[in-house]
């Protein structure tokens, strides 16, 4: 009986219900702050679906490098060994591996997609993959047609469907189909699952291990991609060349009982009489550029799944044989783009709040009559399309354009001798800070139409002139207005991109025209995405030290 | 059992009179063009005519060509492709097969013979180009100038090398932003031979004796990104020469009556035509291939040459050409492929292009920005 007075004195303080009070206050506040989650649940939702999540993606793509370990898996590996300083060609091995790996790629396609994304690192890649996927079927033809010149067998599906399965009731080789299907879903990057009627024999993946493998993915392929039936289709040649393969390895066929065994026995004594198939001198007769030391360094500086090629790339360096070097002069222009978007959007910003500022302290200074009248005037090419006030630009400023008529009608400037005042970066400063203009008066006119008359009145009641009330009693409570004015216009200009484009010429471009061009034209995504992803980050950066310098606070929107 | 029956025979009923083959079609299609005049004249030689054939087939227009492999792009890797039929240029459609994002074509299955009954491989020849591309049109990159500010007492310009003589031909010029032509031109004018340009093109030296080919001529150069650029910059009197599609400088010249006049000296074929995306649902691939079918036509593919002066792509098209649909001028003496105006002509080289692109742009663009 004491023990329980005690705790209730000592002890937490208790609600109506003898739970306690900072338990079920805590709760009360939960649920409040739940409920306040749920009404927001929508927007935010809405936002990191179609919003973050886009950006997230887009900006992954600056590191990922899948592509190429997905297309040629055994080549990539079979690759690792080589010393491309060695100044010789790759082991046959890896062209063997090379022809496994494009036989399939070439079959779903995916070859020219790989050709094009090296293609950025080494010039000719593209070609040389589209052309290797023409003519990857005819390599080891000689040896295919002695197959099946020695047994028609070896032309019948069924004959092949029943040797890969191993019979009726044989013990199936799950693994491999399961290995298999992961392969060819990475390949094509659709899905590989389902019932495809076939399980290759496990007696027989052991004893002819290439041949069962290239047979599974043969068979995943015909019934999931191509939707037919496997027992009914004749296998790719991919096949016939890996049971030869098999085979000249000496595969103890001998002790084999299964079906097929005699016609095995039968084309290995065959093949023992062939020479083996030469994989390297077949790639090199379908394109020479196979002997080219220089595509196999690409094929392995970027066979890992994530690469820094784009970054790098981004910043004018790429990857060396050792390590990153800077890019050849005359590829330079990323760095010079980036300084050059900085600078000129600093410039935009600068102008606009020279332009700006005196609008906005008329427009919060004048009756409410007339600055409205002048606040649709600010919003009038506010609600002009972006293109039609970039094309009014040209029309004046061009060298035939209006002003250079006027001062040529003047006798200002001499006809032959018109000012060139578009295709430059001035003609970009002029129509972007036009277009921007509303950006920077908007918040300032907000703020400034807060700042009290009585305060400026009081400061010149005690003896001070106009420029002091103004410099240092007016424009203090003023600069929360530029602060937001600034931020908007300057993270707005750092991205434009159409206007630069229309008026810029070569000398007034931004770093956002090369990334459009990557996105739009040259489908260099992974580079558009680092030049993005380094945008970005130049934005924060640069937000971070204007909350360090100026203070976050004192931006005001209204 | 007796059910599927009933709805098998009530379906039947309905689609009486309807012809079987339309009925597995999609009854819309989004069909995807450049805008502007050359759409215009696919919608009165082609798109209107299948409509009148197929009552209640609904046609829809995207103005996207220009952005339509990266579009074509992200609308494979969200899986949601709703395009029909695409219009894209050559280039383009080789690398659309080459990224798996269109479909192969077998022209004599997919496409009509012509009428003396000539395969269709045979009709559009060497213009296959690519598993994928179904040839429309052939039209060509060439230059354009004011006609009233040639020099008194010189020659109006006729050659390539005009442009880049500055002495005989003072005045600015207008040249595509991309190295693709402009480089070409260059060497031409370097002294390099005709069949010899891709050979030089491919090495370092050549790419930079290209530029510094370009680079005497480039403080007088206004550098073009769309179509239109080069007509605006002629018709304002801005440039002197410009290089641009023939059959915007035919607006100019013949629509808008400016005094500006063809040199077709050393032209650059290009082709342009149609892709359909691989992966199409059946329905809607079906519409789409009969729309080809028709479309592709040797008829049809003159017929679009009565809006607009880019050659028909099939040989058998040409003897077809007659007069414009407005202007009642004839028709044949605009065409790139005009013996006339053929005399020097260069054909987009697709296999270089889709190799050099990259490296040859990122130092061209360098070089720009100097």
């Amino acid at each position: 009986m004491s023990d329980t007075t005690e705790t209730t004195e000592s002890g937490p303080v208790l609600s109506a219900d003898g739970t306690p009070l900072k338990r079920s206050l805590r709760r009360a506040l939960r649920a409040q702050k739940m409920r306040a989650l749920a009404l927001i649940a929508p927007l935010l939702i809405f936002v990191l679906v179609t919003f973050i999540a886009p950006i997230a993606d887009m900006l992954f793509r600056s590191v990922e490098n899948q592509i190429v370990s997905n297309t040629l898996p055994r080549t990539v590996v079979a690759l690792q060994d080589w010393d491309a300083d060695s100044g010789e060609l790759p082991s046959p091995e890896v062209y063997e591996a090379l022809y496994d790996d494009m036989f399939l790629a070439a079959e779903a396609k995916e070859h020219t997609r790989l050709g094009t994304r090296l293609n950025y690192e080494q010039t000719g890649i593209s070609s040389l993959f589209r052309s290797t996927g023409r003519g990857v079927d005819d390599i080891g033809e000689d040896h295919v047609d002695a197959l099946e010149d020695l047994d028609e067998a070896w032309e019948d599906e069924a004959f092949w469907y029943t040797l890969m399965t191993g019979g009726e009731g044989a013990e199936p080789n799950t693994a491999l189909l399961e290995e298999q299907r992961r392969r060819l879903a990475d390949l094509t990057s659709d899905s590989f699952a389902g019932e495809i009627g076939f399980v290759p024999g496990q007696a027989i993946s052991e004893l002819l291990p290439q041949t069962a493998r290239a047979y599974t993915a043969f068979a995943l392929f015909t019934v999931i991609a191509d939707e037919d039936v496997v027992a009914e289709e004749e296998p790719w040649e991919a096949v016939k060349v890996a049971l030869i393969q098999d085979l000249k390895a000496g595969a103890d066929v001998a002790g084999y009982d299964g079906p097929g065994a005699a016609e095995l026995v039968a084309a290995q004594q065959m093949v023992a009489d062939l020479p083996p198939i030469d994989f390297k001198a077949a790639f090199l007769a379908e394109d020479e550029d196979w002997g080219a030391i220089e595509n196999w360094k690409t094929i392995q500086v970027y066979s890992p799944e994530f690469t820094s090629g784009y970054f790098l790339n981004a910043v004018d360096m790429q990857k060396g044989p050792d390590g990153p070097e800077a890019r050849p002069e005359n590829q330079q222009i990323y760095i010079m783009l980036f300084q050059r978007t900085l600078f000129m959007s600093l410039v935009i910003m600068g102008s606009c709040i020279l332009l700006g500022y005196p609008i906005a302290y008329l427009l919060s200074n004048l009756p409410v009559r007339t600055a409205n009248l002048l606040m649709i005037l600010v919003l009038l090419p506010f609600w002009t399309s972006l293109l039609v006030r970039t094309s009014a630009w040209k029309v004046m400023l061009q060298q035939q354009g209006v002003i250079n008529d006027t001062l040529v009608w003047l006798g200002i400037v001499d006809d032959a001798s018109r000012l060139v005042m578009i295709n430059n970066q001035f003609g970009t400063i002029v129509a972007m800070t036009h277009i921007l203009l509303p950006f920077m008066i908007l918040p300032m006119y907000s703020v400034m139409s807060t700042i009290p008359p009585s305060y400026v009145r009081a400061a010149r009641s005690l003896g001070a002139t106009n420029w002091t009330a103004f410099w240092r009693v007016y424009f203090p409570q003023s600069v929360p207005g530029i602060g937001a004015g600034s931020i908007l216009v300057f993270i707005l200009a750092i991205g434009y991109y159409i206007t630069p484009e229309i008026v810029g010429g070569t000398t007034g471009t931004f770093i956002s025209n090369r990334i459009a061009y990557h996105i739009s034209s040259s489908l260099n995504w992974g580079l558009a995405a680092a030049l993005g992803s380094i945008l970005l980050a130049a934005v924060l950066i640069l937000y971070w030290a204007y909350d360090k310098i100026v203070g976050i606070d004192n931006v005001k929107l209204g | 059992m007796k059910l599927t029956k009933t709805l098998m025979a009530t379906t039947a009923l309905t689609v009486a009179g309807v012809s079987v083959q339309a009925q597995d079609m999609a009854d819309s299609m989004t069909l995807v063009s450049w805008g502007g005049a050359y759409q215009k004249s696919q919608v009165n030689a082609y798109a209107a005519p299948y409509q009148a054939m197929h009552e209640g087939l609904e046609i829809v227009w995207d103005e996207s060509s220009a952005e339509a492999v990266a579009k074509l792009r992200a609308m494979d890797e969200a899986g949601n492709v709703t395009w029909d039929v695409v219009d894209v240029v050559a280039a383009d459609a080789l690398r659309l097969c080459d990224e798996g994002l269109a479909m192969e074509i077998d022209p004599d299955e997919h496409l009509a013979p012509a009428p003396d009954g000539t395969s269709a491989e045979d009709d559009f020849g060497d213009l296959l180009v690519g598993d994928c591309f179904i040839p429309q049109i052939v039209y060509s990159t060439t230059f354009g100038y004011r006609t009233d500010m040639v020099p008194d007492g010189v020659e109006p310009p006729n050659d390539i090398c005009d442009v880049f003589d500055l002495e005989t031909y003072p005045g600015k010029r207008s040249l595509e932003k991309r190295p693709i032509n402009n480089m070409e031109w260059a060497l031409l004018c370097d002294g390099v031979a005709k069949d010899e340009v891709y050979d030089v093109l491919a090495t370092e030296e050549g790419q930079q004796q290209a530029l510094d080919k370009l680079d005497t001529i480039k403080d007088d150069v206004i550098w073009w990104s769309a179509g239109a650029d080069t007509p605006q910059l002629l018709a304002d009197g801005e440039v002197f020469m410009g290089s641009t599609y023939n059959g915007r400088l035919f607006s100019v010249i013949e629509e808008q009556d400016q005094p500006v006049a063809m040199m077709w000296d050393a032209q650059v074929f290009d082709l342009d035509g149609w892709i359909i995306p691989a992966n199409l649902p059946e329905d809607r691939l079906a519409r789409a291939l009969d729309f080809i079918y028709f479309a592709t036509d040797t008829q049809r593919l003159a017929d679009q040459a009565k809006w607009i002066s880019y050659g028909p792509a099939r040989k058998s098209s040409a003897p077809l050409v007659g007069q414009h649909a407005d202007l009642g001028i004839d028709m044949a003496p605009h065409m790139p492929t005009d013996p006339e105006n053929a005399k020097n002509t260069f054909l987009y080289n697709y296999e270089f292009w889709a190799d050099y692109r990259d490296d040859i742009d990122a130092k061209f663009q360098a070089w720009l920005a100097q």
